[in-house]
């Protein structure tokens, strides 16, 4: 399953890009989103919402099972995917590409405490 | 623990099936997509391995008589050889054992189809009842090791016509069966065939039964002639929206069948006695069994969520899902009696209540939605 070397990533399948700007995209991965299943409702938060790391961030539902997405670190939603919410199933097509939601991170250097790519990928190896 | 696996397993992984513990069953949730499953039974055919599902033959002179009281629905009413009936087995305080399909096939010979998961409280019990009124009878289960039936079912518009092209010699007799028959025909290219004109999705289609040596040649006999597998994924989504119970989760031991939208399966007027009846005389029915649209953006209906009357009186989701024939979340709730098909009523979601308006089942049938 693709693994992008270019993000980081939590034990709860989020992943998360650092942009030029310092904000942080996420979303899930392609490992979360084929064992949801087909995804039919995505919750996404309101932006200005401040979260601590672990806290609920957003939901996707897939038609067997809901899935509670986490901030992976503590900050304030800046900008939130709207489309993928209008179209849920994006998630399954292109789990990279459609992002869920931006944070304006508290402290810059908790993104670098995130997993790397093989890191997270010996996660998923059962 | 070991999973237990259907004569259809590798058929199943070698599609690239994605599988699951069903119940002990190493069993296929979907095949790449659940939705694009389910939208190929609605237009056109798909099957389903229901091979974990346990066929039993109940054999001797006294059979109707001893069914007559063992079933909640009235055998009586299968009087030409090949009719079916679904029927709920009761216990004696009228709680549901599980609900399956009697075949008539002959005066000594029904055959009936019980859930997996079931099957060998079910076996159990119809011995126990078999022996406690001295109805000597033989009582075979025909999945586990003896001459066992491996079980397919085909449903959509196009399946009659797909398992005629696969099985030409059952067309003859079943071409003109009607639904809730069922044929046997024994010289097929795969040994004998039940094919039963009945299913669990809400779509014309036959549920065939053949010996478990020929499964496999069976199935792949099907998928070349077009037919799409189909998962337990789309089943449970497809099953819902026909309005169908799924035992376990509708109802159980301790759920009264009048509470699960079952009355219409028991006889409770004409004087023949069954195990249970009396319990339910006593009981009544203590609330209605509906269908629930979601009327507002917020999650999917899921079982166990808590349905809110304008009462205030509670009820609760028994089963809930998406569904991809209407594109809206749809469940099926056991809710308070004061609750009428119009009304709406609330879902706890999350830390939401969301409105759902009362529906009439079944939500779809034969491709076309009913419930709006």
């Amino acid at each position: 399953m693709n693994i992008p070397t270019d993000l980081k990533y939590t034990e709860s399948h989020e992943w998360v890009r650092r942009e030029e700007d310092g904000s942080l995209t996420v979303g899930i991965t392609e490992y979360a989103q084929d064992a949801l299943g087909d995804i039919v409702f995505v919750e996404l938060p309101q932006v200005g919402k401040a979260f601590t790391a672990g806290d609920d961030a957003a939901v996707v539902e897939s038609v067997k099972a809901a899935s509670d997405i986490y901030a992976p670190v503590s900050g304030t939603v800046t900008a939130v995917n709207q489309p993928v919410a209008d179209a849920p199933d994006s998630i399954n097509q292109d789990a990279y590409g459609a992002w869920l939601f931006k944070l304006a991170p508290s402290d810059a250097a908790a993104y670098d405490k995130l997993l790397d790519a093989d890191a997270y990928g010996k996660t998923t190896d059962h | 623990m070991t999973l237990k696996a259907t004569p259809l397993n590798s058929a199943h992984r070698a599609l690239g099936a994605k599988m699951v513990d069903f119940g002990g069953w190493d069993m296929p949730v979907n095949y790449g997509s659940q939705i694009e499953e389910h939208n190929a039974v609605r237009s056109d055919a798909g099957m389903f391995d229901v091979s974990h599902m346990c066929v039993v033959e109940v054999k001797g002179a006294n059979a109707r008589g001893f069914l007559r009281a063992l079933l909640a629905n009235n055998v009586d009413k299968l009087q030409v050889p090949g009719k079916a009936l679904y029927s709920c087995m009761l216990n004696p305080e009228g709680g549901v054992i599980d609900d399956l399909i009697v075949y008539f096939l002959a005066e000594d010979w029904f055959r009936i189809v019980v859930n997996a998961g079931t099957a060998d409280k079910d076996v159990a019990w119809m011995e126990q009842q078999n022996v406690a009124t001295d109805s000597g009878l033989t009582i075979t289960q025909r999945r586990d090791g003896n001459e066992p039936i491996a079980l397919i079912a085909v449903q959509g518009p196009n399946a009659r016509a797909k398992v005629w092209q696969v099985l030409p010699t059952t067309q003859l007799a079943t071409e003109n069966l009607k639904p809730f028959n069922v044929a046997i025909v024994g010289d097929t290219a795969f040994g004998e065939a039940m094919v039963a004109r009945t299913g669990y999705t809400g779509e014309d289609g036959f549920e065939i039964g053949v010996p478990a040596t020929q499964a496999e040649a069976l199935w792949n006999a099907l998928l070349a002639a077009g037919v799409k597998p189909a998962g337990l994924g789309a089943r449970d989504t497809l099953r819902l929206e026909a309005g169908m119970n799924l035992y376990g989760q509708d109802m159980d031991d301790a759920v009264n069948p009048l509470d699960a939208g079952l009355a219409w399966t028991i006889d409770l007027v004409s004087e023949r006695d069954f195990i249970g009846k009396a319990a339910l005389q006593a009981k009544g029915q203590g609330a209605q069994f509906v269908g629930l649209i979601l009327r507002e953006k917020g999650g999917i209906l899921r079982a166990h969520q808590k349905v809110v009357a304008a009462s205030g009186l509670e009820g609760e989701i028994t089963s809930g899902t998406f569904s991809p024939s209407m594109q809206q979340a749809i469940a099926l709730a056991r809710v308070p009696m004061d609750v009428a098909v119009g009304d709406t009523v609330h879902v706890v979601i999350r830390d939401k209540q969301l409105a759902a308006s009362v529906v009439k089942l079944p939500f779809v049938r034969n491709g076309k939605v009913l419930a709006a």
